[in-house]
C-alpha cells in the first residue's frame, strides 16, 4: 500500500525540551569535570567543604554528563528519529510530557543528593532507592511513549537507528532495574541484594552494559540517522548494519568480568568476560564502518560541513576506543591498566570523543529544523566548536595515556632484594604535570560546550524561520 | 560449580560463539536479488540502504578474534569446571612471580641476618635495603620520612612505646601491637566537669606552668587524686609503660593530640591503636634488616650521614 506523501505532523515539543536541556546540562556537568580535575592537580580546592569533595562530586560529575547530558540528548534524538522515520507522529504526547519532567526531576534530585553523600555506592549507579523507583517509572514511560511510535509506523520495515534505540532503551531498564534491587533501610539508605563477588559481578554486569547499550546503542542509533540525514548519502550496508546489531547486542552482555581481573571473582568468569570483549571488537567496529563508508562519494564534506566532521571524527574516536577496550580486557595488558589513568582516559576518548561529539552534531543538526530555523546561527562558531573538542580530548586522552602507563610501570618495577621501587607518594607527584594537560584539555572541551550554548541561543533569536516568514515567537 | 551448571556454562557460552560464526557465514554472502540493485528499496525520511557485502577484511578480523576466543578457552580456565590444557590459575601466577622474587632476593638476606641488628647500621646498602622495606610496607601509616602521623608514633625521637631496643623494635614488626586505652569517664566521676578537670590535669603534666595559673588551679586540684585510675597503667609518675605501650604523659610528645578538646574526647571514649602483625608478610631476614634500619633513625650520629 503506497504511503500518503503529505508529511505527517510531527510533535516537537518534548524534542525541543529535551534538546535545551541537553546543552544546560552539558554545561554543568563538564563544569563539574572540569573542577574535580583541577581539585586532583591541586587537592586544595576542595576548601575541606564534604560537598565539595571530590568523592562526593566525581559521581555528580559522572552522573550528569553520562545521564543528563547523554540521557537527553538520546531521548530528544530517539523521539525526533522515531517520528521521521516511521513517519507517524509521536504516539502519547502526554506521556512524553511525564517523560521529560520526570526525567528532569531524577537529575534534580541526584544533583541535590549525590554532594549531601546519599550513595548506594555503587559506580554510575549511585542515586538511592526512592529516586531509582522514579527513574524505573519514567523509564518504562519513556519505553511506552517510542515502542508505542513504533507501532503506528507508516513504513512496512522499522530502521535501523531504531533497532539500536530499541536495543538501548530495553537494555537499560533491565539493567537498571537488576542492579539497584536493594533492601531499603530509611529513605536515603538501601543495601545491595547482592553480596561479596556476587554484587561486584552484578555491579559491572550493569557497568559494562551501561557502556555498551548507552554509550554505544543508543549513540549508534543517532548515529545512523544524523550520519546519512546529513551527508545527503544513503547507508553504506544494510547488510552490515544487520550483522553488527545482533553480534553486538548478543556479546556485549558477556563483557562485564574485565572490570573485575585478578579479583576474587572465579578464573573461568574472568576468561569469559575477556574472551567475549576480544570479540566485541569486530561487532563494535561494524558500526564504525557503516557510519564512515556512508560519506564515501560525499568525502569534499569533510572540508566544508563542520557539522560532518563533528559525526566523522565521533565515528573515529568510537572506533578507537573500542579497539583500545578488547584490548585492555586482555588479562595481560590489564595487569598494567588496572586502576590507573589509562582507565580514565580509555573513557572519556569515548565519553568526549564519541558520545559527547556524536551529540553536538546530531544537535547542530536537529536545533534549526525542530525550531523552524534556516540554519544554526553561526557555521564558523560550529568549526570553532568543532577544533575546541577535539584539541581538547587529545589532549586530555593522551595525558591519561602517559600518566596511566608510567603509573603502571612504576607500580611493578621491583628492586633486587624483592622491595617496590617506587612508594605510592613517588608515583603520585609524577602524575603532576599530566593532571594539568588533563585539566587544559577539559577546559577546551568545557569553553566549546559555552560556545554551543551560545549559539544555540542566537539561532533561537533568529527572526526568520525556514519558509523565509517572520517568526513571531522569537524574541520573547 | 556442580556439574549442571558447569554444563550448563559450556552450553550458552559456546551456543554465543558458535551463533557468532553462523550469524557471519549466513550473510557472507549477498543474494543474486539483492546483488542486481544498488539499495533495498526502503526509504526512511529520504534515507536509503545499499546492499553492500560485508566487508571482507571486517569478516575476517571477526572470524579471526572467534578462533582466537576458541583457542583461549581450551587452554585456559573459562568453560565451567574445564581447567583448561596449561592449568593455568590467576593465583598460581602470582605465587610463580612471589617464589621468583624470593629466589632472586633470599641470598642477600641471609648474608645480612649474619650481622647483629645493632651492628647492621653501620652497612649503608643494608640499611638502603631496609628503607625501601620501609617505604613499602611502613611509610602508608608511618610516613616516608618515618616521623608518623597523628595516631602513628614518630620513629626518629627517642620516645618510644613499647621500647626501642633492636629486640623490641623486632617484636613490634613481627607480631605487632594492640595499644587500648579504655573509656574513663565512668571511673572519674561521670560529669563533663570531670572530663574536662582531668584533660586539664593532664595537659599539666606535660605543661608544668599551668599549675601556676589561677584559671586552672580548681581543676587540677579536683583531678590530681583521681588520676590514681590512670596510673594503673600511665604509671604514678605518669611516664608511661611500655608493657601496655602507655605513653609518657609528661613530655611534649602526643601520639595524638595536644588539644584539650581532642584529650577530653580520649578521656570520654578511649581508644585501640593498632600495629599490625608482620611475620606473615616478610621473612625473619626481612624482618631483622628492616628492625636495623628503624633502630637507626633514632640513633644520634646515624652512619648514613
Amino acid at each position: 500500500m503506497p504511503a500518503s506523501n503529505a508529511p505527517p505532523a510531527y510533535n516537537y515539543r518534548a524534542i525541543r525540551q529535551f534538546t535545551l536541556m541537553t546543552v544546560v546540562w552539558g554545561i554543568v556537568g563538564m563544569l563539574v569535570g572540569v573542577w574535580i580535575a583541577a581539585q586532583l592537580a591541586w587537592p586544595a580546592l576542595n576548601f575541606d567543604i564534604p560537598w565539595l569533595s571530590f568523592g562526593r562530586l566525581r559521581p555528580l560529575h559522572t552522573n550528569a554528563v553520562i545521564f543528563a547530558f547523554g540521557g537527553c540528548a538520546l531521548i530528544g534524538t530517539s523521539f525526533y528519529v522515531v517520528q521521521r522515520t516511521c513517519h507517524t507522529t509521536l504516539a502519547f504526547p502526554r506521556l512524553a510530557g511525564f517523560v521529560f519532567w520526570g526525567y528532569q526531576l531524577v537529575i534534580v534530585l541526584a544533583a541535590i543528593t549525590l554532594p549531601l553523600g546519599f550513595t548506594s555506592a555503587k559506580e554510575y549507579a549511585e542515586l538511592e532507592w526512592p529516586i531509582d523507583i522514579l527513574l524505573a517509572v519514567v523509564w518504562v514511560a519513556y519505553a511506552v511513549v517510542y515502542f508505542g511510535t513504533i507501532a503506528r509506523r507508516k513504513t512496512s520495515h522499522i530502521y535501523v537507528a531504531n533497532w539500536f534505540y530499541g536495543a538501548f532503551i530495553i537494555a537499560v531498564a533491565l539493567l537498571h532495574i537488576v542492579n539497584s534491587a536493594a533492601i531499603p533501610v530509611s529513605l536515603t539508605k538501601s543495601y545491595s541484594l547482592y553480596s561479596g563477588a556476587i554484587d561486584a559481578m552484578v555491579q559491572w554486569w550493569y557497568g559494562h552494559n551501561a557502556v555498551g547499550f548507552f554509550l554505544t546503542a543508543g549513540f549508534l542509533g543517532m548515529m545512523y540517522y544524523y550520519v546519512p540525514i546529513q551527508a545527503q548519502r544513503p547507508i553504506y550496508s544494510y547488510r552490515l548494519s544487520i550483522v553488527h546489531f545482533w553480534a553486538l547486542i548478543g556479546v556485549y552482555m558477556w563483557a562485564g568480568p574485565h572490570h573485575l581481573h585478578y579479583s576474587s571473582l572465579p578464573d573461568w568468569v574472568q576468561s569469559v568476560g575477556m574472551v567475549f570483549s576480544i570479540v566485541l571488537l569486530a561487532p563494535s567496529w561494524g558500526g564504525m564502518i557503516n557510519g564512515v563508508m556512508t560519506l564515501s562519494g560525499a568525502w569534499d564534506k569533510l572540508r566544508t560541513d563542520p557539522i560532518i566532521r563533528f559525526l566523522i571524527v565521533a565515528l573515529s574516536f568510537y572506533g578507537m576506543s573500542t579497539f583500545e577496550g578488547p584490548m585492555m580486557s586482555i588479562k595481560t595488558v590489564n595487569a598494567l591498566s588496572h586502576n590507573t589513568d589509562w582507565t580514565i582516559g580509555h573513557v572519556h576518548s569515548g565519553a568526549l570523543g564519541w558520545v559527547a561529539m556524536i551529540s553536538m552534531g546530531a544537535l547542530y543538526v536537529m536545533v534549526p529544523r525542530v525550531f523552524n530555523r534556516k540554519q544554526m546561527y553561526s557555521i564558523r562558531w560550529i568549526n570553532l566548536h568543532f577544533w575546541l573538542s577535539t584539541i581538547g580530548t587529545v589532549l586530555y586522552i593522551a595525558a591519561m595515556w602517559v600518566s596511566g602507563i608510567m603509573q603502571g610501570l612504576m607500580w611493578r618495577a621491583v628492586n633486587n632484594d624483592g622491595t617496590l621501587t617506587y612508594n605510592f607518594i613517588q608515583e603520585l607527584a609524577e602524575r603532576q604535570p599530566f593532571y594539568l594537560v588533563r585539566l587544559l584539555g577539559g577546559v577546551l572541551f568545557f569553553v566549546g560546550m559555552l560556545l554551543m550554548a551560545l549559539n544555540v541561543y542566537r539561532t533561537l533569536r533568529e527572526h526568520r524561520t525556514d519558509t523565509g516568514a517572520y517568526n513571531l515567537t522569537a524574541g520573547e | 560449580m556442580s556439574t549442571f551448571w558447569s554444563w550448563y556454562v559450556i552450553a550458552i557460552v559456546v551456543f554465543n560463539l558458535v551463533g557468532c560464526a553462523i550469524l557471519l557465514l549466513a550473510n557472507s554472502r549477498l543474494s543474486a536479488e539483492e546483488a542486481r540493485r544498488d539499495t533495498t528499496g526502503h526509504v526512511f525520511d529520504g534515507i536509503e540502504e545499499r546492499n553492500q557485502p560485508l566487508p571482507r577484511w571486517w569478516l575476517f578480523l571477526f572470524v579471526g578474534t572467534l578462533l582466537f576466543s576458541a583457542a583461549y578457552l581450551v587452554l585456559y580456565p573459562g568453560l565451567g569446571n574445564f581447567a583448561g590444557t596449561l592449568s593455568w590459575t590467576s593465583e598460581g601466577q602470582w605465587q610463580q612471580e612471589v617464589d621468583l622474587a624470593t629466589r632472586e632476593s633470599e641470598p642477600l638476606f641471609r648474608e645480612y641476618a649474619k650481622v647483629p641488628m645493632e651492628e647492621l647500621i653501620q652497612y649503608p646498602e643494608a640499611l638502603a635495603v631496609g628503607g625501601r622495606l620501609f617505604a613499602n610496607h611502613c611509610a602508608i601509616c608511618h610516613g616516608s620520612d618515618a616521623r608518623g602521623a597523628r595516631g602513628y608514633p614518630n620513629l626518629t625521637d627517642n620516645d618510644w612505646l613499647y621500647g626501642g631496643s633492636p629486640e623490641a623494635i623486632r617484636e613490634s614488626i613481627a607480631a605487632g601491637r594492640r595499644g587500648t586505652m579504655p573509656p574513663m569517664m565512668a571511673l572519674i566521676g561521670n560529669t563533663d566537669r570531670d572530663v574536662r578537670d582531668m584533660a586539664i590535669y593532664v595537659q599539666s603534666l606535660s605543661n608544668p606552668s599551668m599549675r601556676d595559673n589561677s584559671g586552672f588551679a580548681d581543676s587540677i586540684q579536683r583531678a590530681e587524686p583521681k588520676f590514681a585510675m590512670c596510673a594503673a597503667c600511665h604509671g604514678a609518675d605518669a611516664k608511661g609503660n611500655p608493657v601496655f605501650g602507655a605513653p609518657n604523659l609528661t613530655d611534649r610528645i602526643w601520639l595524638h593530640s595536644p588539644r584539650l578538646a581532642d584529650i577530653e574526647t580520649l578521656i570520654r571514649e578511649g581508644r585501640s591503636s593498632h600495629m599490625p602483625a608482620h611475620e606473615s608478610v616478610l621473612s625473619a631476614e626481612q624482618i631483622h634488616v628492616l628492625t636495623s634500619y628503624v633502630y637507626s633513625l633514632s640513633q644520634p650520629a646515624s652512619p648514613e650521614e
